[in-house]
C-alpha cells in the first residue's frame, strides 16, 4: 500500500499516512485530487478506480471514506477488508466510534493504525491482538484522570 | 453519546481542537492557530523548564495543526527530547511526531537515531516497538545506514518477542524498498524463510510480505520459500474455519495471509512435482469454495473468501501451465460477469483481461463475449465500462472482430468523453490488425472520424493514408468512399485531411464516373476549404497541384484558385509559399516533370503502427500485450499469415513520418510495396524477459557454418540444436532440430528469431510456431523459409526459452545465415576472369586482407572450403598455380552481384592474402570477413 487517506464528507482530511517518500507539495496535491475524485462518485459505483499508475480502493463508512492506494500487482478485495479491519479495531477501541472519536484523538487513531499496518503491509490481523498492544500501552500511562468530554453533539 | 478518552487525555488539546472546529471562518481559524503557535513558542523559549507532560502536550498540538494543513517549523528539539522520556506515552507523542513531520536535518537525525538506538537495545518490547515503527514510518536513508545491519538481527534472534519480530520485518521491508543496497543479504535470510514456519500466524503474515519482496530481487536466495509457503497454504485452506481462532476473518481462514502466500508463490514458476501437486490441491480446494454456499450473508465473508480466489486466479494465470486450472478459473470468473456486485463484475472483467492473453483459456474468455457487450451497454459505472472495453480488446481476434469493433463503434457514441480517445485507438489498431478486408478498414476509421472525430488523432488518420498508399487493392475503393463521405454538409475537418490526401493520390480512379469528374471532385473539396484550419488548408493547396497533374483539364480553374489575392496574399507563410510555388509549378514544368514531381507517394516502410505505440505510451506497454504478442513470444512465428496485416510487422517505434512533406518523400525500401511484411519481429525490445546473450562458443560454431550447410549448431547438457539447409538462388530453406538430452519434458519451449531492423529489411525469414512441450529424448524441427532481400552482414539471433524441472532456461546462438550463402557459382575462363577482374578495379570494389593461417595451409581443404563458401573455383586461370581463384554471383531479391576472389597463400610465411572485388562495396566487405575466418 503506498498511502491511506481518511476523510469527510466535506472532503476535510482526518487522517493521512504515507508509505512512500513524497514532498509536502505532492501530498496536498495527491490529496486534493484524490478527494475530488471520490467524493465525485456515486454511491452505487464500485469500490475501485484506476488513478494514475495506482489503484484506489475506497469505501465510506457513515460520515467517513476511508480511501488506500495501492499498486498494480495488490489485491483490491483484501485491501476493501483491512480497511473495514481497521474500522472494526477503531470502534472496538472507542467503542462506537465517530469521526469526532477520530479528531480529537487522532494520535490515538495514529497509534491503532500502526499496530495494525506497517510499512504499507499488513503487520497483524488479529483484533485481539491489536487492541492488547493498544491496552498495554495505556495502562502503562501513569494515572492521570481520564476525562470525559462531551463533544459528541 | 459521550466518547472516553481513554489513558490519560490532554484537557489542553482537547479545549484548542474545540477552539478550531467552532471557528466559522478560514480567518478565524488562523487567527486561532497563530495564537496558539506563539503561545507554544513562549511556552518553548520561555526560563522555566517544561515538565513532560506540558512538552508533550505543545507537542501534540504542532503535531495537529500541521495534519490540519498549515507548516511547522519549529518543535522538532522539543520532540526530539520526548523520545527519550521514560514515561510511555510522552516517547509514543515523541515518535509519532518525528514519523509525520521529518526533518533531514543532520543534528536532529543523529539524536533521533540515538535515541531509537538506546530504545532498540532496552530490551524492553513496547519501547522497542515504538522505534521499529517509526524507522518504518520515516524509511529515510540515513536511518537505513543506522539500522539495516541491526533489525535483521532482532528479527531472528531467539529471544525475540513475537510482536517486535512483526515490527522488525515490515521495518526491514521498508528499509529495503527505499535502500535495497544498504540492506545486504546474508545469514539471516534462511532464518527468514524459516520464519514461514512459526507457530504465530501473525509472524508468518509479516514475514510473507517480507520475503516476498526480497524473493522478486533475489529469487536464488529466497527459493526454499516455495516448498515451504505451499505447505503453510496447505494446512490454511483445509483448516476448519475455527482453527485458527482470531485468525479467522468472517468464517474465512487467515485470508490476508492466504493472499501474501500465493502472492509469493507470483514471484517463481511452477514448482517441481512433488510441490505442484500439493499447490494443484490448494488452488483446487479455494476453486471449489467458491462454488459452497456462502457461510454467512456478511459482505466482509464474500470479500475475504474471494480475495483469496482472485490471488489464485492470479497464479493460476501467472504459471499458465494447468489448462484445466486455467479453464476453470475462467468459467468462474464468467460466474461473476453476472454478479450483484459491482465490484466483483469489475475485478472479473480486469482478470479476465490477463486470462485472455493465454492460449489455454483464450477460447474460453471469448465464450462470454455477449456478457461483456452487454456490460458495455448497461453499466452505470464508468469505471466497470472501461474494462469491458478493455476485456473486449484483450479477447478480439480475427473470428470476432468485426462484432466487437461495431460494438465498440456503437459504444463510442454514447461513451464518456475520459475514455474516449483510448476507444477509438483500440478500434483503429483492431480494424487493422484484424482486417481480411480492407474495405472494411476503411470503413471502420471514417466511421470513426464521423463518430468522434475530436477524439483521432493525428497517428490514427496518418495510419489509414499509410495503409491505402501501401496497398493497391484498396485505393480505388478508399477513393470512392471518401467522396461520398465529403458529400456530407458538415464533416469533420479530420475527413478534409483524409479525403484531400486520397483524393489527390488516388482520384483518378474514380474520375471516371460522371458523378465524381475531375472538376466534381474538385468543387466538393474547395468547398470545405474555408472552414479549415491552417494545416488542413496547406494539405489541400497539396491535393490541388496533385491534381493539377492527374487531370490537365482542372488545371485552369485551379490556377486561378492559387492566384487568387486569398492565396497568393495569404497572411500565412506556409499558405502563402505553397501557392506561390505551386502556381508557378503548374504554369513553367512541362508535362513530364509534372508527372515526375507529382508522382504517386512510393509506399511508407511498413513498422509498427504509431497508433500502438501512443496506446502503449498511454497506457503503458503491459496493458497493450495480447495474445497475439504473447504467442509471438512464445513462438517464432513472425507473421508468416498468408495475409499478413500491416500492423503486426513490428519493428522499433518510429515517430510517424510527416505524411504532408511534399518535398521529402518518406524513404521507400526498393521494389514493390512491402506488403509481404519485414520480418522478424523484435518483441523483447521492451520486455523485462530479456534474451539470453550469446552462448559461449557460439561465435566459432557459426564460423563453422559459413563453408557447410549441416551440423550440430549448439550442444549442452539438456539441448541439441542441429541445422540442415538449402539455398538456391536469393532463396533458402533451413530446418533447425531441437534435441530434448534429457529424459524430462521441456515446457514453454519457444525459439524465437532476432533480427535487427536492419537486417529485418535485408533478409526475410518466415517460419512456423513448434509445439511448446518436447518430450524428454524427443526431437522436435521448425522449418525457417529465407529470402535475400537485399545484401546484408549481420546475423540473426535464434533465441531458445524453456522451463526445465521448474528452472527457466535461456539460451541464444548466432543463426549461420551468411550472404555467402546466396551464391551462385560462375565458371569462367582465364581471359574473362582477368577482363572482369579490371573492371572491377575502382577502391570502393576491392577489399583485401592479409592474415595468419590459423589452420594447418593444406591445398585440398582450402579448395573444398572455397567450393562450400559457394563461389565456383576456378583451375588454371591463376598464372600461379598456388593461388585460387573463385567467381559466382550472390543472388538477391533486389539486385545480383558478381564477385570475384583470389587466395593467395604464403607458405613460408604462413599467411594468405585474400582479394574481394564485386560491383558493391560492402559485399566485397562482407564476404571478405566471412572468407578470411576460414582458412
Amino acid at each position: 500500500m503506498q498511502f491511506m487517506l481518511l476523510f469527510s464528507r466535506q472532503g476535510k482530511l482526518r487522517l493521512q499516512k504515507w508509505y512512500v517518500p513524497l514532498s509536502d507539495k505532492e501530498k496536498k496535491k495527491i490529496t486534493r485530487e484524490l478527494v475530488q475524485t471520490v467524493l465525485a462518485r456515486k454511491p452505487k459505483m464500485c469500490s475501485f478506480l484506476e488513478w494514475r499508475d495506482l489503484k484506489i480502493v475506497y469505501k465510506r463508512y457513515a460520515s467517513l471514506y476511508f480511501c488506500c492506494a495501492i499498486e498494480d500487482q495488490d489485491n483490491e478485495l483484501i485491501t476493501l477488508e483491512i480497511i473495514h479491519r481497521y474500522v472494526e479495531l477503531l470502534d472496538k477501541y472507542f467503542g462506537s466510534v465517530c469521526e469526532l472519536d477520530i479528531i480529537f484523538n487522532f494520535e490515538k487513531a495514529y497509534f491503532i493504525l500502526d499496530e495494525f499496518l506497517l510499512g504499507g503491509e499488513v503487520q497483524e490481523t488479529s483484533k485481539k491482538n491489536v487492541l492488547k498492544a493498544i491496552e498495554q500501552a495505556d495502562l502503562l500511562q501513569e494515572n492521570s484522570p481520564s476525562i470525559v468530554l462531551n463533544y459528541c453533539r | 453519546m459521550p466518547a472516553v478518552s481513554k489513558g490519560d487525555g490532554m484537557r489542553g488539546l482537547a479545549v484548542f481542537i474545540s477552539d478550531i472546529r467552532n471557528c466559522k471562518s478560514k480567518e478565524a481559524e488562523i487567527k486561532r492557530i497563530n495564537k496558539e503557535l506563539a503561545n507554544i513558542r513562549s511556552k518553548f523559549k520561555g526560563d522555566k523548564a517544561l515538565d513532560g507532560y506540558s512538552k508533550k502536550k505543545y507537542v501534540c498540538k504542532l503535531l495537529f495543526i500541521f495534519l490540519l494543513g498549515h507548516d511547522i517549523d519549529f518543535g522538532h528539539m522539543e520532540a526530539v527530547n520526548l523520545l527519550s522520556s521514560n514515561r510511555y506515552t510522552e516517547k509514543q507523542i515523541g515518535y509519532l511526531f518525528i514519523s509525520v513531520l521529518v526533518n533531514s536535518n543532520s543534528e536532529l537525525i543523529r539524536l533521533i537515531n540515538n535515541a531509537i538506538k538506546n530504545d532498540l537495545a532496552s530490551r524492553n518490547p513496547t519501547f522497542m516497538g515504538l522505534a521499529l515503527h517509526c524507522i518504518a514510518n520515516v524509511g529515510s536513508r540515513e536511518m537505513a545506514e543506522a539500522f539495516a545491519g541491526e533489525i535483521p538481527k532482532i528479527l531472528v534472534a531467539g529471544d525475540t518477542m513475537d510482536s517486535v519480530k512483526q515490527s522488525a520485518a515490515l521495518c526491514l521491508l521498508r528499509l529495503y524498498r527505499t535502500s535495497p543496497d544498504l540492506v545486504p543479504m546474508g545469514d539471516w535470510t534462511s532464518r527468514v524463510v524459516h520464519l514461514l514456519n512459526d507457530q504465530h500466524l501473525g509472524v508468518v503474515t509479516a514475514a510473507t510480505s517480507l520475503i516476498t519482496t526480497l524473493a522478486q530481487k533475489n529469487p536464488e536466495e529466497f527459493k526454499t520459500s516455495v516448498s515451504l509457503a505451499v505447505s503453510r497454504l496447505s494446512r490454511i485452506v483445509t483448516s476448519a474455519s475455527t482453527d485458527l481462532q482470531d485468525y479467522t476473518y468472517y468464517f474465512v481462514p487467515a485470508p490476508w495471509l492466504s493472499v501474501k502466500l500465493l502472492r509469493l508463490l507470483q514471484c517463481y514458476p511452477p514448482p517441481d512435482p512433488a510441490v505442484r501437486g500439493r499447490l494443484t490441491e490448494c488452488l483446487e480446494t479455494i476453486l471449489n469454495k467458491a462454488q459452497e454456499p456462502p457461510k454467512s450473508k456478511k459482505v466482509q465473508h464474500s470479500n475475504a473468501k474471494n480475495a483469496v480466489l482472485f490471488e489464485a486466479i492470479s497464479l493460476i494465470i501467472h504459471h499458465d501451465s494447468e489448462p484445466n486450472l486455467l479453464v476453470r478459473a475462467c468459467n468462474q470468473l464468467g460466474q461473476f460477469l453476472q454478479h450483484r456486485e459491482t465490484n466483483l463484475r469489475y475485478l472479473a472483467l480486469e482478470s479476465m483481461c490477463t486470462l485472455a492473453s493465454s492460449e489455454f483459456s483464450h477460447e474460453a474468455v471469448k465464450t462470454h463475449i455477449e456478457t461483456v457487450i452487454n456490460a458495455l451497454k448497461t453499466e452505470r459505472d464508468v469505471s466497470v465500462r472501461q474494462r469491458a472495453v478493455d476485456l473486449l480488446y484483450a479477447m478480439c481476434d480475427r473470428s470476432n472482430a468485426q462484432q466487437i469493433v461495431a460494438e465498440m463503434l456503437s459504444y463510442l457514441e454514447t461513451a464518456d468523453y475520459s475514455i474516449r480517445e483510448e476507444i477509438v485507438l483500440k478500434v483503429a489498431i483492431l480494424a487493422e490488425k484484424y482486417a481480411v478486408d480492407y474495405t472494411w478498414y476503411v470503413d471502420t476509421i471514417l466511421n470513426l472520424i464521423r463518430i468522434a472525430g475530436d477524439y483521432v488523432s493525428e497517428e490514427v488518420w496518418y495510419r489509414v493514408i499509410q495503409i491505402v498508399i501501401n496497398r493497391d487493392d484498396v485505393q480505388g475503393y478508399a477513393a470512392k468512399t471518401v467522396f461520398e463521405a465529403l458529400q456530407a454538409p458538415a464533416c469533420h475537418e479530420n475527413l478534409v485531411k483524409v479525403g484531400g490526401y486520397i483524393l489527390g493520390e488516388f482520384g483518378n480512379l474514380i474520375a471516371g464516373d460522371p458523378r465524381s469528374s475531375p472538376l466534381i471532385q474538385f468543387n466538393l473539396l474547395h468547398s470545405k476549404f474555408h472552414l479549415c484550419s491552417v494545416p488542413t488548408r496547406a494539405l489541400l493547396l497539396s491535393t490541388y497541384i496533385k491534381f493539377v497533374n492527374l487531370f490537365p483539364e482542372v488545371k485552369t480553374t485551379i490556377q486561378d484558385v492559387l492566384r487568387s489575392d486569398s492565396q497568393l496574399k495569404n497572411a500565412d507563410v506556409e499558405l502563402q509559399q505553397r501557392a506561390v510555388e505551386y502556381l508557378r509549378l503548374s504554369t513553367v514544368a512541362s508535362t513530364d516533370i509534372l508527372a515526375t514531381v507529382l508522382e504517386e507517394m512510393p509506399p511508407f516502410p511498413e513498422r509498427e503502427s504509431s497508433i500502438l505505440a501512443k496506446l502503449k505510451k498511454k497506457k503503458g506497454p503491459s496493458t497493450v500485450t495480447d495474445l497475439e504478442e504473447a504467442k509471438r513470444e512464445r513462438s517464432a512465428d513472425v507473421n508468416g499469415g498468408p495475409e499478413p496485416a500491416p500492423a503486426s510487422a513490428v519493428s522499433t517505434p518510429s515517430p510517424s513520418a510527416d505524411l504532408l512533406g511534399l518535398g521529402a518523400a518518406p524513404p521507400a525500401p526498393a521494389g514493390p510495396p512491402p506488403s509481404s511484411g519485414g520480418l522478424l519481429v523484435d518483441v523483447f525490445s521492451d520486455s523485462p524477459s530479456a534474451v539470453a546473450p550469446l552462448a559461449p562458443g557460439s561465435e566459432d560454431n557459426f564460423a563453422r557454418f559459413v563453408c557447410k550447410n549441416n551440423g550440430v549448431l549448439f550442444e549442452n547438457q539438456l539441448l541439441q540444436i542441429g541445422l540442415k539447409s538449402e539455398f538456391r538462388q536469393n532463396l533458402g530453406r533451413m530446418f533447425i532440430f531441437y534435441g530434448n538430452k534429457t529424459s524430462t519434458q521441456f515446457l514453454n519451449f519457444t525459439p524465437t528469431l532476432i533480427c535487427s531492423d536492419d537486417l529485418q529489411t535485408n533478409l526475410s525469414l518466415q517460419t512456423k510456431p513448434v509445439d511448446p512441450t518436447v518430450d524428454g529424448g524427443a526431437q522436435v524441427q521448425q522449418v525457417v523459409n529465407i529470402e535475400c532481400v537485399s545484401d546484408f552482414t549481420e546475423a540473426p539471433v535464434l533465441n531458445i526459452q524453456f522451463r526445465y524441472g521448474g528452472t527457466f532456461q535461456n539460451v541464444s546462438v548466432k543463426l549461420p545465415i551468411t550472404l555467402n550463402k546466396f551464391f551462385q557459382p560462375t565458371e569462367m575462363a582465364s581471359q574473362d576472369f582477368f577482363q572482369r577482374w579490371k573492371q572491377l578495379s575502382s577502391p570502393q570494389q576491392e577489399v583485401q586482407n592479409i592474415f595468419k593461417a590459423k589452420h594447418p595451409m593444406d591445398t585440398e581443404i582450402t579448395k573444398a572450403k572455397i567450393i562450400g563458401f559457394g563461389s565456383a573455383l576456378l583451375e588454371d586461370v591463376d598464372p600461379n598455380p598456388a593461388n585460387f581463384v573463385g567467381a559466382g554471383i550472390i543472388h538477391t531479391k533486389t539486385t545480383q552481384i558478381g564477385c570475384l576472389l583470389r587466395l593467395e597463400p604464403n607458405l613460408q610465411a604462413q599467411m594468405y592474402r585474400l582479394t574481394l572485388r564485386t560491383s558493391k562495396e560492402t559485399v566485397s566487405q562482407r564476404l571478405c570477413e566471412l572468407l578470411s575466418e576460414q582458412f
